[in-house]
Formats: structure tokens, sequence, C-alpha cells
């Protein structure tokens, strides 16, 4: 479990970084927290000739808030949100789910760019991001766009992200006042990646509002509920008939299954965690 | 027996107290001495590549690529080896029958497991000999896999070895009184259910390693190893490699965890070590996770069909078991694939008087890693299937399962018994381990607090194990197989010209505190303090010959080959005391450094004094007195073939039933291993064993494809217990010393790991019951909990 052999840059700002990533002929990866990549590395399913170590990089290291929205760099660690009375205060999604992803030690060092990036269909950030109305700004040495969380996440491991850019930062709406979030996942240990998990935000509880269902790992990617959404908008959440359609939703919804727990078994799960979400919700 | 009978409560002695761990301080600063730690000059590194394939041929093997490769030293293949090691055959003779072929450190011409080491990199670093392994090309041709051990003995199943007709590798039959007339008795209810018990590895925080080092001009191989068993070692590497034993010398410094899984002879460590003679330069060889799940012998992996007829009064009328057993391609050298399912059929009901017990074993080779001995080798399965029948059974006839264990465990006053299995126990106290785990937990408290839980839509659920542990093993475990392995284990005690002491031991520490109890023993029954011993432990050069740690026989054979060796060695030094002081050794006595007067322990001479009298000034002591101030004693288990120990143990679950999830709320155990020489370790002891349990119980399972491919090798995947999910383990002792030895110590480190997956399981299905359903297979993982509801 040795990395094959790879070239090493480490560029201290962000243009550098864009320069080094704009070469289409070499294999390269970025070099974020570390904790998916240096695994891959080792048990070489990743074998990058050049590896660019944005740790250096501070631009992409920050937590803003400006205006409606909340603008969170690439680099920011999963602890720092966690210490962030900014996030506390107006992403109080975040602040539900950041306890949930693996542990301590992996949060010191896993960022919310690396998290994006990786698109991994069982982590909690992208469904978070997509729960949320998140926008993603990706950058080359020639552009910026956005993406919205909705558009960035195509597959397992595939998103938007094109040759030569790499994630920027990621901006959040600000809670508002009636908004109502709600996170629950199972896990067989803490910090594993769940059988299921899901992300509720809610415009309003009472009337239901802008509904959006996000279920993780249970699919190839973070994927949205949108039957239930829709039937349960301007209704009561936590009555059975909600959890009735909920139910009818999910059979039409394509699950996939792990080693943990079979397609069916998702479904199942997938139920139980919304209804125990929306129970907490109202 | 012999042995002044005051040691336990002399002022000075250690024995029984909770005294901490002298190298903690050391290795928590990070000054452990591991095998990876070791810089030798010269060194080079292996890594192998590994048959990609659960069963295939080996057409071709090109090395080319990657012998071009610069800092690449050497690549050998099975063929290259075969002029310099000796194959070697997994079995022994008292499992009559057991057959396995010969083996050799790399496949040749087929592989028979995913996993399988086939060529052999050997180069400047680890990362270059991956990198060439990466490189070489071997051309397989895949066969059909057989992996289901259910189908491995059916007629259309593909056979591994041509050399036999069918893939069963033993097959072992117990049976007495009779059975089938108990069965058919119109009093009694029969309970009949099938059991799973899936394949786990042991996973230690240090993964195998060998550093191996050959020196032609002596040819002399000393290997630096990480395991349990280094006289073992020497034995076999001695014989696989065509060597003088006394040119071998294998040293275990620092252990990081070994769990049985460092035992037995790895091809890839044979290669290791036969590399090194042929390029003569060390060769480092450290096995990554990755391969560590792939080739580090698993355990369990047993379909057991049990079934049970009780009377109403409770009494257990029969019981009779089937054993499926799936062992890999071949019986693990040196000590056989057969001794777990032999265990299965020697401990199944152990504890209960039972009269009419058939038993019946099969095992099978099939296309999987091999399976060995790991810790609590066949406890677990032994355990939960005689527990779970019985508890189901009680259930049947509206018994309490406490109350059905009181009918039929063995009386505490009854001992000798012999058991159904032909299993001899002495000095047990099953009746008093039970009474007194029901009031430590309390458990009528348990039951009120079911009865409101339920009405409450939570699922609770209570259940029990009484077990037996087979500790102390004489030579009837191995040695009688002809396996060269030690039942017997020496101490050397001497005493320097400081008055310090230095013990060096055949038993070997891993980390569960061998060599605490060793200082703690003979400090106390010499009488010195315990800071001026030196424990010596893990080196064939310097030890005495003995069989390691293994088996829970460390303190309880081990701890008496010190207490005897000092003892003796006291014996000694007051014979000398006597005649510097003109007194007669009786009324003389050693404590805290000091030889002092028996009657008013008044110090007469220090050690040191007399130590310096002895080595340096000897020209004081009468000419005809020869001082001996070092004494080596050995010891052997004779009377028994096992000691056995015996313990209760409960859990207290909470099923989410609509996840199939599993909250362990409390776990007690009530063991009865002995005298107890140090609490502290022996609770460690049985609270890491206890988390096995639970890993066993709920998380841990090597998952293949139908084809024989390892679907979780990876610490993320392989699910081991961790701290978050452990409940609070309560642990009490009961202590009924063994007559075998003066110091009266079974063995304790297996009990946790064999008892806890029966209660765990019997409290699920308590939890489970006014579902009306069950669950009896390991790990209980939430899916499996779902479908034995119906939910999914
Ligand atoms: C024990 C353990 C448990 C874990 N449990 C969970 C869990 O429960 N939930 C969960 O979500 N995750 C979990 N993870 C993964 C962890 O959250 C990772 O940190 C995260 O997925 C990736 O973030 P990183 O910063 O470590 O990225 P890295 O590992 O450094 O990089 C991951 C990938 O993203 C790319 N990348 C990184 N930054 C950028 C960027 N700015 N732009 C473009 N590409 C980029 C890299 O090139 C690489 O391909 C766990 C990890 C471990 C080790």
């Amino acid at each position: 479990m040795k990395a094959a052999d790879f070239a090493y840059e480490k560029p201290v700002d962000l243009a550098s970084a864009l320069d080094l990533l704009n070469d289409e002929d070499r294999d390269i990866q970025l070099l974020a927290g570390g904790q998916s990549l240096m695994p891959m590395m080792n048990f070489r399913l990743a074998q990058p000739e050049l590896l660019i170590d944005l740790n250096g990089v501070d631009e992409l290291n920050f937590i803003e808030e400006e205006g409606e929205v909340i603008t969170i760099g690439a680099m920011a660690r999963y602890s720092q949100l966690q210490a962030s009375p900014i996030i506390s205060q107006h992403v109080p999604l975040f602040t539900l789910a950041l306890p949930h992803i693996a542990h301590a030690a992996v949060r010191n060092r896993g960022t919310i760019g690396g998290s994006v990036a990786l698109a991994d269909p069982a982590a909690e950030m992208p469904a978070l991001l997509i729960a949320l109305g998140a926008t993603i700004t990706v950058i080359s040495k020639s552009a910026e766009r956005e993406i919205s969380a909705r558009d960035f996440f195509i597959g397992i491991y595939e998103t938007a992200l094109g040759n030569g850019e790499l994630v920027k930062s990621v901006t959040v709406p600000k809670a508002k006042k009636d908004n109502v979030y709600g996170f629950y996942e199972l896990t067989r240990r803490h910090g594993d990646y769940a059988m299921a998990g899901v992300a509720i935000a809610a415009g309003s509880i009472d009337p239901v509002s802008d509904l959006k269902i996000v279920l993780f790992s249970v699919s190839d990617k973070p994927r949205r509920l949108k039957d239930a959404e829709a039937v349960l908008d301007g209704k009561d959440l936590d009555n059975a008939d909600a959890h009735a359609s909920v139910k009818r939703a999910l059979t039409k919804f394509e699950f996939q299954g792990d080693l943990n727990a079979d397609a069916k078994t998702k479904q199942h799960l997938a139920g139980v965690v919304i209804k125990r979400t929306l129970e907490g919700m109202v | 027996m012999t042995g002044p009978l005051n040691i336990f409560d002399k002022p000075n002695s250690y024995i029984g107290r909770s005294v901490s761990r002298p190298e903690a301080q050391r290795l928590i600063e990070g000054r452990g001495q591991y095998v990876d730690d070791l810089q030798l000059p010269r060194m080079v590194h292996a890594a192998f590549a590994r048959s990609p394939y659960a069963h295939a041929k080996i057409i071709n093997i090109n090395k080319s690529e990657a012998e071009k490769l610069p800092g690449v030293v050497a690549i050998f293949d099975g063929a290259d080896f075969v002029d310099h090691v000796s194959p070697y055959v997994g079995t022994l003779t008292h499992l009559q029958g057991l057959r396995s072929p010969p083996q050799m450190p790399l496949a040749i011409d087929t592989a028979r497991w995913q996993g399988e080491p086939v060529v052999m990199v050997v180069a400047q670093s680890r990362a270059i000999a991956e990198d060439a392994c990466a490189l070489i090309d071997i051309e397989f041709e895949p066969l059909e896999a057989v992996c289901d051990a259910e189908t491995a003995l059916e007629l259309d199943s593909p056979v591994i070895h041509d050399e036999y007709e069918n893939n069963r590798a033993w097959e072992r039959i117990v049976d007495s009184g009779n059975v089938d007339d108990a069965f058919a008795r119109d009093d009694v209810t029969v309970v009949e259910r099938t059991f799973n018990f899936a394949r786990h590895t042991g996973v230690t925080l240090e993964p195998r390693a060998s550093v191996v080092e050959f020196n032609p001009s002596e040819n002399a191989l000393t290997y630096h190893y990480s395991g349990q068993a280094p006289h073992m070692m020497q034995a076999i590497l001695s014989k696989i490699l065509n060597l003088h034993e006394e040119n071998i010398r294998v040293i275990a410094k620092d252990v990081g965890g070994s769990f049985g899984i460092k035992i037995h002879l790895y091809g890839d460590e044979l290669a290791t070590a036969a590399a090194a003679k042929i390029l003569k330069r060390p060769v480092k060889f450290v096995a990554d996770r990755n391969e560590s799940f792939v080739s580090d012998i698993h355990a369990r992996d047993h379909r057991v069909k049990g079934r049970i007829a009780v009377a109403q009064s409770g009494e257990i009328a029969a019981l009779e078991i089937d054993d499926l057993t799936g062992i890999g391609p071949y019986s693990m050298y040196p000590r056989s694939s057969g001794i777990e399912c032999n265990q299965v059929l020697n401990l199944t009901g152990a504890p209960y008087a039972i009269e009419n017990y058939r038993a019946k074993g099969t095992i099978v080779f099939q296309n999987k890693n091999m399976m060995c001995q790991y810790r609590a080798v066949g406890h677990p399965i032994a355990m939960a299937v005689a527990d779970g029948l019985l508890e189901s059974a009680a259930h049947e006839i509206n018994m309490d399962v406490v109350e059905i264990r009181r009918k039929n465990l063995f009386r505490d006053n009854n001992y000798p018994v012999t058991t159904a299995a032909g299993m001899k126990l002495d000095d047990l106290s099953h009746q008093k381990a039970l009474e007194k785990l029901v009031s430590f937990m309390d458990y009528d408290g348990l039951r009120k607090d079911q009865v409101g839980a339920r009405e409450q839509g939570v699922y609770r659920g209570i259940g029990f194990v009484s077990m037996v542990e087979v500790t102390n093993p004489s030579p009837m475990f191995y040695g009688i197989g002809g396996a060269p392995i030690s039942a017997q284990d020496g101490a050397t005690v001497r005493l320097d010209a400081a008055g310090a002491l230095h013990v060096s031991s055949s038993i070997t520490e891993q980390g569960q505190g061998t060599n605490t109890i060793i200082a703690q023993i003979a400090a106390g029954v010499f009488g010195v303090d315990m800071d001026r011993v030196k424990v010596t432990t893990g080196d064939t050069a310097t030890t005495p010959y003995g069989g390691g740690t293994w088996a829970s026989r460390g303190a309880g054979i081990g701890g008496e080959a010190v207490l005897l060796a000092s003892n003796a060695l006291k014996e000694q030094v007051l014979e000398v005391a006597g005649v510097i002081l003109q007194s007669s050794a009786e009324n003389l006595d050693i404590e805290h450094g000091l030889v002092v007067d028996s009657e008013n322990r008044t110090e007469r001479i220090s050690l040191g004094d007399l130590g310096k009298i002895v080595y340096y000034r000897g020209n004081e002591l009468p000419s005809d007195v020869t001082p001996e101030l070092i004494a080596t004693r050995h010891f052997r288990v004779t009377d028994i073939p096992f000691v056995f120990t015996n313990g209760a143990m409960a859990a207290h679950v909470e099923v989410d039933i609509e996840t199939g999830l599993v909250k362990v709320l409390d776990f007690w155990a009530v063991e009865d291993c002995g005298r107890v020489i140090n609490p502290k370790l022996v609770d460690e002891q049985i609270r890491g064993g206890v988390v096995q349990g639970i890993g066993g119980a709920f998380y841990e399972e090597c998952i293949y494809s139908d084809d024989g491919q390892l679907q979780n090798a990876s610490m993320a995947d392989y699910l081991v217990p961790m701290a978050a999910e452990m409940p609070d383990i309560h642990i009490a002792h009961i202590e009924t010393p063994t007559k075998t030895s003066v110091l009266g110590a079974k063995g304790a480190g297996e009990a946790g790991t064999g008892g806890a997956p029966a209660a765990l399981m019997n409290a699920v299905n308590d939890a489970l019951r006014p579902l009306n359903t069950s669950i009896y297979q390991m790990p209980m993982t939430p899916q499996r909990i779902l479908k034995a509801q119906g939910t999914v």
C-alpha cells in the first residue's frame, strides 16, 4: 500500500495552482484534506502523475458572510465549519449534519471542497448543498463559473468540473426566519457512511412550502424525492397521509444497494429516515 | 505440588494487585520496538503479487518488465523456492483423518484463493517492490471456484485438489449416551435451529511483520518476528529451511496485538526467510492492511444445525449438532485448521450435565483465504449454539432462562466431572457465577424495565451465556499430534550483583501484560520490589524453551514456571545468606530486597551486599560453598488435558425494530479464572474479549462474492467494533484456583470473545420475541434483523 510515483507541487497562491492545473497532458490530482485521496493513492486506485497540494493556498480557506449568502472557501475544513459562529447562526443544516461526517480526526483535515469535488454518493455534504440550493463556484486559469449544486453532482464520483477547473468556493443562502431543516442518517457505527440518510429543507413548515427532501447514500448521487415534495406542499408534515405519500414516492425512486444494505433495505430505511426527520421538524 | 503456601499473603506480594504495566510508559512515549522499526544495513523489502482469482491455473509468469525496474533486487516465483524450502503439511495425527496437501510459500501452477501469494519481489524499498509487482505479467486461466461450504461436497462440485476425490478435509463424530431415544421421548420438547457464523478475522494494530537476516558464515538465520510462539517458529523454520535449530534465532520484541493471527506459518513470511537465505541479506516484509485482509487467517465460518430436547422440568434430555465449516484450500501449518471444528464438537453444551450428546463435524476445502485459530477458537460457536438452543427451549416450556441453567449446569460441589464429549472439568463454579451475575446485573429490575419499555414500543432484551473456556492446555492439544509446539514453559530467575532480579521466560508479550505478571510473580515470590525486576521474553537465544502465549496459557503455565523458579532461587539465596550470616536458612526470609529474620522481620543483609560478596568477594565464603544465584524451572499441566475455566455473562440490548440497529446497553461478565494475578489486566482482557465478541456478533464479516472475491478488504468496509458503540462492560470475579499448580491461575484471555456472542444473540432474540421472530446468524446486521422480521 504505497502510492505509485508522482510529482508534487505545493503552490502558495491560487493563480499558480491554476497554472499548474492547466495541463491537459498530465493526470493531475489536487490534494485537499487527503482523507479520501491518500487512501485511494495508497491503494493505487488513483495514480496521478502530478499532485498539486492546495494546503498552502490560503485564498481558498475562508468563511464569509455577504448579504443574503455565506460563501465558504474550498479549503475550509469540516472542523472549521463546526467551530464557525457564522455557520451556526446562518446554516443550521450544517450544524445538524457535521457531527455525522466521519470522526473528529477526519473532520480536522477533510475539506468542503474535497467532499464536493469527490462526489461520493454516500457523502453528506453534496446532499446538504442540494437541500440548501447552494451554488458551487469553479475556476480555471481562464474562467470562473457558477454551477448550482443540483447540476454539479452527476453520478458516482462524477461532477460537472471540467478540465483545468477546481472548486473555488461554495455559496449557500442564509437561513431565513421561517426556514426549517432536518437531517438524519443511519449508520452501523458512528462516523461511518450512512446506510441511508436524508437532508430536508423547508421554506416554512406550517403550512409546508418549498420542501426539499434529499436522500443520500442510497443511489448513484444524492437525489431529491420530488414526488413526495410535491404532494406534501401545503400540507401537515407528520401524519399518516404524509408518510404514505413518502412511501409511494419511494417505490418510484431508483435505489442502489451496497455491502451494508441491498436496494430493498435502502428503500425501507429511506422511509424510516424521512419519517424520523419529519417528526423532528414539526 | 510443592512450594510454600504463604506466598500469596506475604507483605510484598504483588499477586492479586492491579499493578500498572512497567512498559506502558515506554510504549506511550513511542519507544516501542516493533519489527517495522528495524533498519538493518543492506536490508531490502518484499512485496507480493497475489492471485486476483479465487481459483486459477497459472499459465505463465513474465517477470521481464519488472526485472528492468531500477531498485529491484530479485524476483521469485513458486518454482524458484522448490530447492530451498521443504513442503509442509498442516495436519495433526490426533485429528484422525484430517488431510491437506503439501504447501509451498508461493502458489505453483494453480492459485487457490484470491490473495494467495504468487510472485515475490525484493527491492530497495517497499514502494519499488510494489511498482515491480504491478509490472509482473501473470497469465491466469480462471477455474471454477468452490466457495460455498454447503455445496463443496456435492458430486458436481469442482474438486480443489486433484489428489483427492472430493473437497472433504475432515470429519468427526462424537456420540455419547443414546441420543435418538432421548429425542423420541414423549415428555420432551424439541427445538431445532440453524446457526450461521460468518467468517471474520483478527485485526491487529500492528500487521504481520518479519525481518529476516541470514549469516552465511555461520549458516545462521535471525528471524525478527511479530508473534506469539518464537520456539515454534524456530522449530518449523529449521525443518523447512533445512537449518540446524540452534542456528535459528527468533526474536519477538514488542508485538502490536496478535489474537492468534500471528501464530501460523504464512507463505509470504516463509518466502521472506527463504529470500534472506538465498540473497544473504536482510529482507523485510510488513503486510499492509489490504493484504492482511486477504492473507491473515480468517476464522469461524460455521453452519451449525442443532437441536435440543428438554423435559418439562427443564432437564436437557439430549443435544445434537451438525457443524459444517470451510477452511480455505489447505489446512494451515503447523496447528492445522481442524482445531476450531474440533473445539465446537468438544465444547458445545460443556457447561451442562448432558448425558445424550451427538455431534458431527465436517470440514471442507474451499477457494477462500485460509481459516485457522483465532482468539477463543471454537468457543463463540459452541456457546452460541448450546445457549441459543437452551434459551429457545426455555421459552417453549415457559421457563425462565436463568432457571433452566440452574437446573442443568454442573453443580459446584461435584467436581471433577466429565462432559458428554469427554472433557474433564475440575475446580469450576458455574452455579456460583450465575447467581453472582443475576444479582450483580439486577436481573429482576431489568425484566421489569423490559415490560415497561415494551409498552412504549421499545424492544429491549436480556440474554445470557454460561460458558467454559479451554485454558492452560497440556501436550494433548498439539504436541500429541506431532506439532513442534511446546506445552511446557520455562523461567530462569537470576540475582545480579546489585540485588536486582532478572527473569527470562518462554511466554511472550503481545500487549496483554505478560511481562507485568511475570514481574509480579517473581517479585512477590522471591521478595524484591517490582522495580528491581527485569523481564526478558520473546527471544529463543536467551529464554528457556517453551510454547509462548496462546490458548490462554501464559499466566497459568508460564506464570507457574516463574513461581517455581523464583522459589527455587529464594532457597538458594537463603542458603548462601545462612552461611554469610551464620544462621540457619529456615530462620531467614527475603522481603523488599533484604534478607530478613523470618520471625521479627528485621534486616540481616541486603541482596545487593549478598550479591557483592558472592560475585566480587567470593574469598569471604568457605571454599566448599558454591553459590548458584540463578534457577530455572519448567512447568506443564499433567493431570488433565486442559484447565477449563468458567464464566457467566449477560447482555442487555435495545433493538430498533424499524432499522434493525442494535444498541448494546450493558454487558456483564462474571469470570472464574482461578487466582487473579492482576485484576486490572484480567478485567481488560475480558473487556477486550467482549468487544471482539461484540464485533463478531454485530459487525465483523469477510464478505465474499459468489466467485470468491473478498468484497470488503479495507478498514472502511470491514467493520471492527469501535469505542462509540461499546457499552459499559461490568466485571466480577470468582476465584477457584486450579489444583494443577501452586499459583492456581487459569487463563482469562479468550473468555469475553468466546462468551459474548451467545449472550448478545440471546438478548437480541429476547428483544424480538414479541414479534415472533428470531435471528441465528452472525453478525446480526441491520439488514438481517429486518429480513428476520420480514420488513425487507
Ligand atoms: C475514516 C473516514 C471516515 C469518513 N467518513 C465520511 C463520512 O461519513 N462522510 C463523508 O462525507 N466523508 C467521509 N469521509 C471522507 C472525508 O469526508 C473526506 O475528507 C472528503 O470526502 C474529501 O475531502 P478531502 O478534503 O479530504 O479531499 P481529498 O481527499 O484531498 O480529495 C478528494 C478528491 O477531491 C479532489 N479535490 C480536492 N479539493 C478539490 C478542489 N478544491 N477542487 C477540485 N478537486 C478537488 C481531489 O483531487 C481528490 O480527487 C471519511 C474519511 C475517512 C478517512
